[in-house]
């Protein structure tokens, strides 16, 4: 055996793993994950603060998003209201529509299908603008002209999507109400006043806040997302479409997960 | 191409960036095998080498974008590797780098472009103070008329101009060029080689520029090193360089100058 292969000026020694490639590749990745997110909550409260930028990506992913959201909202609204129909009319309860639809849109559907639109539209575009910075060495440019990087491009963008995509969900939920509602006037003939009655008699306190604690945790989860495979992309131009469509589906899938374990937390709550 | 004439602004008295036993490896690949360098007050120095050479790292590493393995990188008398971020950010304001894609903004104008440094590290700067600042760079690389267009609508040759500019802009003591004639056509070469000996004139900065492109090397170098195997195998003028026998340096030159 070559004792001397890991002596200084000598061929560099071959990489060990402590586990298997694979494994180690998990590991190190969670560790990137942990330090990116760190840095984050670490750099978030401290000066210089980019307010004109978090400004312009509130504008980017609150308004630039309301076209999409607000019409898929009202779709979601209408459709679902037209299929709960026929199973209520079985048992003769078409009055408990607008409940139904309440407590439906403003506990689940309303956040998730924000977040799952999100995820696509600003999750991508994130992700693909800034694995485009880092491939045409935007990104070093900053860092070489004394500006931090990361503080400009991350934690701006993570601001305004963790502000925005409560206040789209806020907005996807009214607008999938007044979608529910058109369907049930035209069927039950059901006045506005009522209809809106009955959908806030449905619901509680909880609901509300279950449903802004779960939006602010997706608005995070986007942001987070789409900056972390944008900031860490490489490998040219693929390595900007990598980026771009792991946001989208590293984002629907930590979605997803949150929705189920927040659900379980709030579901503990009330029965508590 | 004639060769440059002798600067007689270099001061052989001063180092703005000294280099010892720099080392750097990629996983199992040994780019930088014990590099040492001086650059003097005022020098345009060229270093030379194929690609994938390693000479772009060696510039990431004098601006901190990377890390060495071993050795000491040594920048206006502070050791890069020792800095803290806040020293490290001090250090680079005098240091102005020329990426070889240019690296502007996308998503900002020209004018926004250059204001992006001042707007964070010349806070109290009037803005009309600023826009004429910006005004002269961009006349100092010939590109006044260009303030309001995006990066998308400028040629290869004036984005390059422009990132020149951009680094200008905080008047480096320092400017570290990487390939600043990749890509571009023979006359635009010749405009982008004459803008980096004004800008050593005007602006009195100490250069290093990253090329493989002999006609650059000869127009803009004082000093030339040649980069090959890891380590500077040859130093000295343009001439002095390519005076030898070495297959290596000979098949260089063969395939890339025409004289």
């Amino acid at each position: 055996m070559d004792l001397d292969k890991n002596k200084p000026g000598t061929a560099p020694a071959r990489r060990r793993y402590v586990t298997t490639r694979r494994l180690d590749r998990i590991f190190v990745e969670l560790a990137k994950v942990y330090r990116f997110n760190a840095r984050f909550f670490r750099e978030v409260w401290f000066p210089p603060y980019e307010f004109k930028e978090i400004i312009k990506q509130c504008y980017e992913i609150g308004v630039r998003s309301l076209p999409l959201i607000s019409l898929t909202g009202f779709i979601i609204g209408i459709v679902f209201t037209n299929q709960s129909r026929p199973s209520l009319a079985d048992f003769g309860a078409t009055s408990l529509l607008p409940a139904l639809i309440s407590v439906a849109i403003i506990r689940a559907i309303g956040p998730l299908v924000t977040a799952l639109i999100a995820a696509g539209r600003v999750g991508s575009a994130i992700g693909a603008e800034l694995g485009s910075m880092r491939v045409t060495e935007q990104i070093d440019a900053m860092e070489v002209s004394a500006t931090n990087p990361f503080k400009f491009l991350v934690v701006s963008r993570v601001l305004a999507s963790t502000l925005m995509i409560p206040a789209l969900t806020m907005f996807t939920t009214l607008v999938s109400l007044l979608g529910g509602y058109l369907n049930v006037h035209q069927n039950e003939l059901t006045s506005l006043s009522v209809f809106f009655y009955q959908v806030f008699d449905a619901i509680t306190f909880l609901d509300i806040v279950a449903s802004s604690v779960k939006s602010v945790i997706f608005g995070f989860t986007i942001g987070m997302v789409g900056c972390y495979k944008g900031y860490n992309s490489s490998k040219g131009t693929e390595g900007v479409g990598k980026a771009a469509n792991s946001s989208v589906v590293t984002a629907m899938f930590l979605i997803f997960i949150e929705e189920l374990l927040i659900m379980q937390v709030i579901n503990a709550i009330r029965a508590f | 191409m004639e060769a440059k004439e002798i600067n007689p602004n270099i001061d052989r008295n001063e180092k703005v960036i000294s280099i010892r036993g720099l080392k750097k490896a990629f996983d199992d690949f040994e780019v930088l095998k014990g590099v040492d360098l001086d650059l003097y007050k005022g020098e345009n120095l060229v270093v030379l080498g194929r690609s994938g050479t390693g000479k772009s790292v060696l510039i990431k590493i004098i601006s901190g974008l990377l890390y060495g393995d071993e050795g000491s990188v040594n920048v206006l008398g502070q050791d890069v590797g020792e800095l803290k971020p806040r020293d490290l950010d001090a250090l680079r304001l005098k240091i102005g780098f020329s990426f070889q894609n240019s690296a502007l903004y996308d998503s900002m104008t020209v004018r926004e472009n250059l204001a992006f440094p001042l707007v964070r590290h010349a806070k109290n700067m009037g803005e009309q103070e600023r826009e004429d600042l910006i005004l002269y760079v961009l006349e100092a690389v010939g590109l006044s008329q260009a303030i309001n267009q995006m990066p998308s609508e400028l040629s290869g040759g004036q984005r390059k101009r422009i990132g020149i500019a951009r680094t200008l802009i905080l008047k480096p003591d320092i400017m570290l060029y990487d390939e600043p004639t990749a890509g571009l056509d023979p006359i635009t070469c010749i405009e982008i080689n004459n803008l980096i000996n004004e800008v050593q004139r005007r602006f009195n900065t100490s250069s290093i520029i990253i090329t493989h492109d002999l006609t650059c090397a000869r127009a803009v170098g004082d000093r030339v090193v040649m980069l090959l195997d890891g380590q500077f195998q040859r130093e000295g003028t343009f001439e002095e360089v390519f005076d030898s026998n070495d297959e290596r340096v000979q098949s260089f030159y063969n395939y890339n100058f025409i004289d």
